[in-house]
C-alpha cells in the first residue's frame, strides 16, 4: 500500500524537477546543464528501449546502436534532400518538419529491427549477442562508405527540424520537446510492460518452454518486442540528430551499443526508470570527469568496476538500499 | 527525487570547483582529442599552442587556456562547446583535430557569435557554401594535402601510380585530390579498411601491377602499419612512394624508423625551415618536450600566433567582434611556415614543399626539405564561399 | 598463380594471428562462461611490454619473455581481482566489468608510455624475404608467425587431448558441474586457463609489434574480429577456433584481394572499388551471420 503511493509521488516530483531544470540551471549560472539534461533524456529513451528486450525479455542485443543510427540518419538524409531541393531516389521529397521526420525514423528503424530481429532470433545466448553486433557493424561500414551522405565525416544538419508554433533554435524548447516525448515514451512503455504482452515477454525470459507449453508462439512474441525496442532506439536517434544537428556513423559504432548497454546495467536491468538513471549517471560522470582530468577514462573504468562488483542491480538498487537503510 | 537531487548536487559542485579565473584574462577554449590511439595529435595541438603563450600572455594580453578532451566523439565535443559558451562565456575557440568532431561542434560555436580558429581539421563541408565569417582555418583545406602530393608525383616524372586509401570520406577525398594534379596514368586504385591491421593482400596487388610510384593515405597507426609492411615486403626498394604529410609526421617516422628511408612527401611545414619564427619554435619545443615534433604542434603554434596578433591589434577587446575579425583576417604574424595569408573563405593560401626521408647526421632518419611544389596555393571551395 | 599462393599465405598468416587470440577467448568463454572484453587489453599489454623491453635493451629476443610474462601476469591478476567474482554472474555484469577494465588499461598505458606509438626494429635474422617458389617472395617474419602459430596450435592440441589438465578442460567446457563434482580445485583450473589464454594473447601482441602500430586501442581493433572467430568456430572449441581463424583469415584476405577486381568487370572502376571495400569490410560479419543462421551454435559444435 505504502509503495503504491510512494511511487507516483516520486514520479511527480521527478517530473516537476525536470520541468524546472532549465530555469533553475540558468538562474544558478549552469546554463549548459539544460543540454546535458537533453542528452540524458535522449539516451534514456534509447537505453530504456534496449532494456525492454534486454532486461524484460532477456535478449542481450549488442547492436542497438544500429537503430539509433538509422533514426539519426533518417533525419539527416531527409534534411539534406530538403536543403538541396532534390528528391530522394527522384521521387521522395526531403523535409525538415519534425512531425514527419520522427514518425518516418521510427517506422524505418522498426522495419530494420524486423529484418535483423527475424534473422537474429533464430539463435540465442552468446550467439545472439554476436549476431546482433554483426548486423550493426555491417550497417556501420555501409554508412562509412556512403559518400553521398558524408561518409565518415557525417552529415551536418544546419537547422534543427521545425515544429509548428515552436522556435526549435531555442535550447530550452528543444529540451521541453525532448522531455514531452520522453514522458510520452515512458508512459507507453509502462503500459506495455504491465500489459499481457509484457507479461508474456517476461515469462519468455524465465522459461520459454513453459510459455510454449501454454501454446504461445515464443518467436513471434520476441520478434514483436525486438521491433518495438528498435523503434524506441530509432526515435532516440532522430531526437539526437536534431539535438546535435549532426548525424554520423559514430552513432552506430559498436562502442555506442556498448554504452547503451552500460547505461542499462548501471541503472538497473529490468526496471522501468533504471535506464534513464543509468544514462544520467553515465553522461554526468563522463562530462564531469573529463572536465576534471584528462585521465577521466581511468576514473570511469574504476567506477564501472565498482558498480559491477559491489552493487547488485546497479545504481538504482544501491540507492534504494541506502534509502531503505536510513529509513 | 533524492537521486536526481544528488546528481544535480554532484554536477553542480563539479562545475563549481573549476578554478576561479582572473577577471581580466581572455579565455580561450580548446576542445581536442587526448584519449585513444589519436591522443598524440591533441597532445601536440595543446602543447604547441602553449609554447606560443609567453608568461600566460598572447600578444601582450593575459589569456586563460581551458583544455578539454572530446574523446573523438562529436557529441562530447558539442557538449563541451556548450558549456564553454554558456557557463564560461568563452568567445575564442580552437583545438579540434578531427573533421567529424568539427562538423558537430563548429556550427554551434560560430552561430553563437564566437570565433573558431582551426589548428588542424579543414573539412570541405565547412569550406565552401557553409563557410562562416567567424570560422578560420590556419592549417589547410583537406584537399590541398593530396593535391600537392599529386603535383609532386608529376614533378618527379612518374607516369604510372598505384593509389590506396581507407574507404571513408577523407580517404576518397585524398585519392580525388591526388588524381586532380597527377598527370600520369592510374595503374590501380584500392580502398582499404579503417579497421585493417594487415595489408599483405593489397601489397601483393601493388607488386603485381608494377607501378612507377605508390601514393597512399593512411593517417596515424594505419600509416605506421602500412609503411612497416610495405618495407617488410621489400617494396620500398622496388617502388618509390609519395605521400601527403598526414601519413608521415614526426611521430610516425619515430615509430617506423629506417623503413621510411627514401619516402617522398609534401608538406606546408617542416622542422628544418630556415626562418626566425620556426627557429624560435623549434628551440622552444626541444627545450620543453622530449619527443618528436609534429606539424600538428606547428599548426597549433601558428593558431596561437594568429590569435595573438588579433588580441594585440584590438588590445584584448574581444567584445567588438567586427574589429577582432578584421584583425584576425590580416594574419599579421610571423608564421613558422614563412609566408601565410587567408584566402576569401578564410582558409590558408600558402606554399607547399617537397620533403624526403633521409639518414640524418646521427644515423636516425630525418625529414628533409628538398624543394617546392606549389606557390600560394589556396583551395577550390573558396569560390563557393559567399561572405 | 604465385599471386594466388601469396594471398593464400597472407590469409593463413592473418588467420594464425587471430587463432592465438581466439584460443584463449574461446577457452575462457567455454569453460568459465565469461565474456572477457579485456582480452584485447592483454594483447596490448603483451605488445607494449615486449616492444618496450626490446627497444630499451636493443634485443628483440629479450622482448619475448617480457611480453609473455607481462601478459600472463596481467591475466592472472585480472582473474584474481575481477573475473573470479564474475563466475556464474550474468553476461551483462561481465560485459560491464571487462569494459571498465578496457578503459583502465588504456588510460594506464597512456600514462606509463605516453601517447606516441612504440617502435621496435626487426631482428636481422627475420628481416627480408625468401623465395619460396620461383617468383614467390615472402617476408621471413610472416613465415615465422605462421610457424609459431601452427606450433602453438599443435601444442594446444597435445595439451588438451593428451594430458590430465586437458581432460579437465575438455570436461569443463561441456559440463562444468561434473568437474566440480570430481573434487578438482576448479579455482586453480580457472586461474590456469585464464593465465594460458593471457599468455597466448601476449604472444600475439608481441609478434604483432614489428608489423603493426603498437598503440593504445590496438586491442579493441582486433577484439571484435576475434569474437567473430570464436562464435563461428563454436564457443569453447579450440579446434573450432583454429579452423574458423584460418577460414576467416583466408576469406577476409581474398575478399580484399579479389572482390574489387570482380566487381570491376560489371561496373565502373572507382565505384567498384568503393563498393568492393564496403562489402569486404562487412564480409566477416556477413559470414558470421550466415554461419549462425545455418548452424546456430557455430561450425564445430554439434547441435543438440
Amino acid at each position: 500500500m505504502e509503495k503504491s503511493l510512494k511511487r507516483p509521488a516520486l514520479l511527480a516530483a521527478l517530473l516537476i524537477a525536470l520541468i524546472a531544470l532549465p530555469t533553475v540551471a540558468d538562474a544558478a549560472g549552469f546554463a549548459a546543464l539544460t543540454s546535458l539534461a537533453t542528452r540524458v533524456l535522449i539516451y534514456g529513451i534509447a537505453a530504456a528501449s534496449l532494456n525492454f528486450v534486454l532486461g524484460y525479455g532477456g535478449m542481450v542485443s549488442f547492436g542497438h546502436a544500429a537503430f539509433f543510427g538509422i533514426g539519426g540518419y533518417t533525419v539527416g538524409i531527409l534534411y539534406q534532400h530538403y536543403s538541396l531541393g532534390e528528391p530522394l531516389f527522384g521521387f521522395i521529397p526531403g523535409t525538415n518538419q519534425m512531425l514527419i521526420t520522427l514518425p518516418v525514423a521510427v517506422v524505418l528503424s522498426g522495419i530494420m529491427a524486423a529484418i535483423i530481429g527475424a534473422l537474429s532470433l533464430r539463435t540465442g545466448g552468446v550467439q545472439f549477442i554476436m549476431i546482433t553486433l554483426a548486423f550493426a557493424q555491417m550497417l556501420f561500414f555501409l554508412f562509412v562508405s556512403l559518400k553521398t551522405y558524408g561518409g565518415d565525416d557525417g552529415l551536418i544538419i544546419r537547422r534543427a527540424n521545425e515544429l509548428p508554433w515552436l522556435n526549435m533554435r531555442d535550447k530550452h524548447t528543444v529540451y521541453y520537446v525532448c522531455l514531452a516525448i520522453a514522458v510520452l515514451f515512458f508512459a507507453v512503455l509502462w503500459r506495455l510492460v504491465n500489459s499481457r504482452f509484457g507479461n508474456v515477454i517476461v515469462g519468455l525470459r524465465q522459461s520459454e518452454k513453459r510459455m510454449a507449453a501454454i501454446g504461445l508462439p515464443a518467436y513471434r512474441y520476441k520478434l514483436v518486442a525486438f521491433i518495438i525496442s528498435g523503434m524506441g532506439c530509432g526515435l532516440a536517434g532522430a531526437l539526437m540528430a536534431n539535438f546535435l544537428r549532426f548525424a554520423s556513423p559514430d552513432m552506430m559504432h559498436w562502442t555506442k551499443s556498448g554504452e547503451l548497454m552500460i547505461m542499462v546495467i548501471l541503472g538497473g536491468v529490468g526496471t522501468l526508470f533504471g535506464p534513464l538513471i543509468g544514462a544520467a549517471v553515465f553522461i554526468v560522470l563522463e562530462s564531469v570527469l573529463a572536465s576534471w582530468t584528462e585521465n577521466w577514462q581511468l576514473g570511469l573504468g574504476l567506477i564501472l568496476l565498482f558498480v559491477v562488483l559491489y552493487t547488485q542491480g546497479g545504481v538504482q538498487a544501491l540507492g534504494a538500499r541506502l534509502v531503505g537503510r536510513s529509513a | 527525487m533524492i537521486l536526481k537531487k544528488a546528481l544535480l548536487a554532484i554536477s553542480v559542485s563539479a562545475f563549481a570547483v573549476l578554478p576561479a579565473l582572473a577577471q581580466d584574462a581572455v579565455k580561450i577554449g580548446m576542445i581536442t582529442t587526448l584519449t585513444g590511439p589519436a591522443g598524440y595529435l591533441g597532445q601536440d595541438v595543446r602543447d604547441g599552442f602553449k609554447l606560443a603563450m609567453e608568461d600566460g600572455k598572447l600578444g601582450g594580453v593575459p589569456v586563460d587556456l581551458l583544455v578539454e578532451d572530446d574523446g573523438l566523439k562529436p557529441g562530447q565535443g558539442k557538449q563541451i562547446a556548450e558549456r564553454f559558451l554558456n557557463e564560461d562565456k568563452i568567445k575564442l575557440f580552437t583545438g579540434i583535430v578531427f573533421s567529424n568532431v568539427a562538423g558537430a561542434t563548429v556550427p554551434d560555436i560560430v552561430d553563437s557569435g564566437a570565433f573558431y580558429v582551426s589548428p588542424n581539421a579543414g573539412p570541405s563541408n565547412l569550406a565552401g557554401k557553409e563557410c562562416n565569417e567567424n570560422y578560420f582555418v590556419v592549417s589547410w583545406q583537406n584537399d590541398s594535402l593530396h593535391e600537392s602530393a599529386g603535383q609532386l608525383a608529376t614533378n618527379l616524372g612518374y607516369k604510372k601510380a598505384f593509389i590506396l586509401a581507407p574507404n571513408y570520406q577523407a580517404g576518397k577525398d585524398a585519392l580525388a585530390g591526388f588524381k586532380r594534379y597527377f598527370k600520369g596514368e592510374i595503374a590501380g586504385e584500392i580502398y582499404t579498411r579503417l579497421d585493417q591491421t594487415d595489408f599483405a593482400a593489397e601489397l601483393a596487388q601493388v607488386r603485381a601491377a608494377k607501378p612507377d610510384v605508390v601514393f597512399q593515405f593512411h593517417p596515424g597507426g594505419l600509416g605506421i602499419t602500412f609503411l612497416r609492411q610495405y618495407e617488410q615486403a621489400g617494396l620500398m626498394k622496388e617502388i618509390p612512394m609519395v605521400v601527403a604529410e598526414p601519413s608521415m609526421d614526426g611521430v610516425t617516422l619515430a615509430a617506423v624508423g629506417d623503413a621510411a628511408l627514401g619516402l617522398n612527401l609534401t608538406s606546408h611545414w617542416n622542422s628544418d625551415f630556415d626562418n626566425a619564427a620556426n627557429k624560435k619554435f623549434m628551440d622552444a619545443w626541444n627545450k620543453a618536450y622530449n619527443r618528436p615534433v609534429t606539424y600538428y604542434a606547428a599548426q597549433a603554434y601558428d593558431t596561437a600566433l594568429a590569435y595573438a596578433s588579433a588580441l594585440k591589434a584590438t588590445d584584448g577587446n574581444i567584445d567588438d567582434a567586427d574589429a577582432f575579425r578584421a584583425a584576425l583576417r590580416k594574419a599579421d604574424f610571423e608564421s613558422v611556415r614563412g609566408k601565410f595569408s587567408f584566402g576569401p573563405n578564410q582558409h590558408p593560401v600558402q606554399d607547399w614543399y617537397a620533403l624526403k626521408v633521409e639518414k640524418g647526421p646521427e644515423g636516425k632518419p630525418i625529414i628533409k626539405t628538398v624543394g617546392e611544389v606549389f606557390k600560394d596555393h589556396g583551395d577550390a571551395y573558396a569560390a563557393e564561399c559567399k561572405m | 598463380m604465385t599471386l594466388f599462393l601469396e594471398q593464400l599465405l597472407n590469409g593463413v598468416q592473418f588467420g594464425v594471428m587471430l587463432f592465438l587470440l581466439a584460443a584463449g577467448l574461446t577457452l575462457i568463454f567455454g569453460i568459465m562462461g565469461v565474456i572477457n572484453l579485456a582480452h584485447g587489453s592483454i594483447y596490448m599489454i603483451g605488445a607494449y611490454a615486449g616492444t618496450w623491453v626490446a627497444a630499451e635493451t636493443g634485443s628483440f629476443w629479450l622482448g619475448i619473455p617480457a611480453g609473455l610474462a607481462a601478459a600472463a601476469f596481467a591475466g592472472v591478476v585480472i582473474e584474481f581481482l575481477v573475473v573470479r567474482r564474475l563466475y556464474g554472474r550474468d553476461h551483462l555484469d561481465q560485459v560491464l566489468a571487462t569494459f571498465g577494465l578496457i578503459l583502465i588499461f588504456n588510460q594506464a598505458i597512456t600514462m606509463l608510455f605516453g601517447r606516441q606509438p612504440l617502435f621496435v626494429s626487426m631482428p636481422a635474422l627475420l628481416d627480408g624475404s625468401v623465395e619460396l617458389l620461383p617468383g614467390l617472395f615472402y617476408p621471413v617474419y610472416r613465415l615465422a608467425i605462421i610457424v609459431v602459430g601452427l606450433l602453438v596450435a599443435l601444442g594446444l592440441y597435445l595439451l588438451i587431448n593428451k594430458t590430465r589438465v586437458g581432460m579437465l578442460v575438455r570436461a569443463g567446457s561441456t559440463n562444468r558441474e561434473m568437474v566440480r563434482a570430481l573434487g578438482v580445485d576448479v579455482r586453480l583450473l580457472y586461474t590456469l586457463v585464464f593465465g594460458l589464454g593471457a599468455l597466448l594473447a601476449g604472444l600475439a601482441g608481441f609478434m604483432a609489434g614489428p608489423i603493426l602500430a603498437v598503440q593504445v586501442g590496438m586491442g579493441e581493433q582486433i577484439l571484435i574480429t576475434t569474437f567473430v572467430v570464436v562464435v563461428i568456430g563454436g564457443v569453447g572449441s579450440i579446434r573450432g577456433a583454429f579452423f574458423a581463424s584460418l577460414i576467416l583469415g583466408i576469406v577476409d584476405t581474398s575478399l580484399r584481394a579479389y572482390l574489387p577486381g570482380l566487381l570491376r568487370q560489371i561496373m565502373v572502376g572507382p565505384e567498384a572499388d568503393a563498393l568492393g571495400a564496403g562489402i569486404s569490410s562487412m564480409g566477416i560479419y556477413l559470414l558470421m551471420a550466415i554461419v549462425l543462421l545455418i548452424r546456430p551454435k557455430g561450425l564445430f559444435i554439434r547441435n543438440s
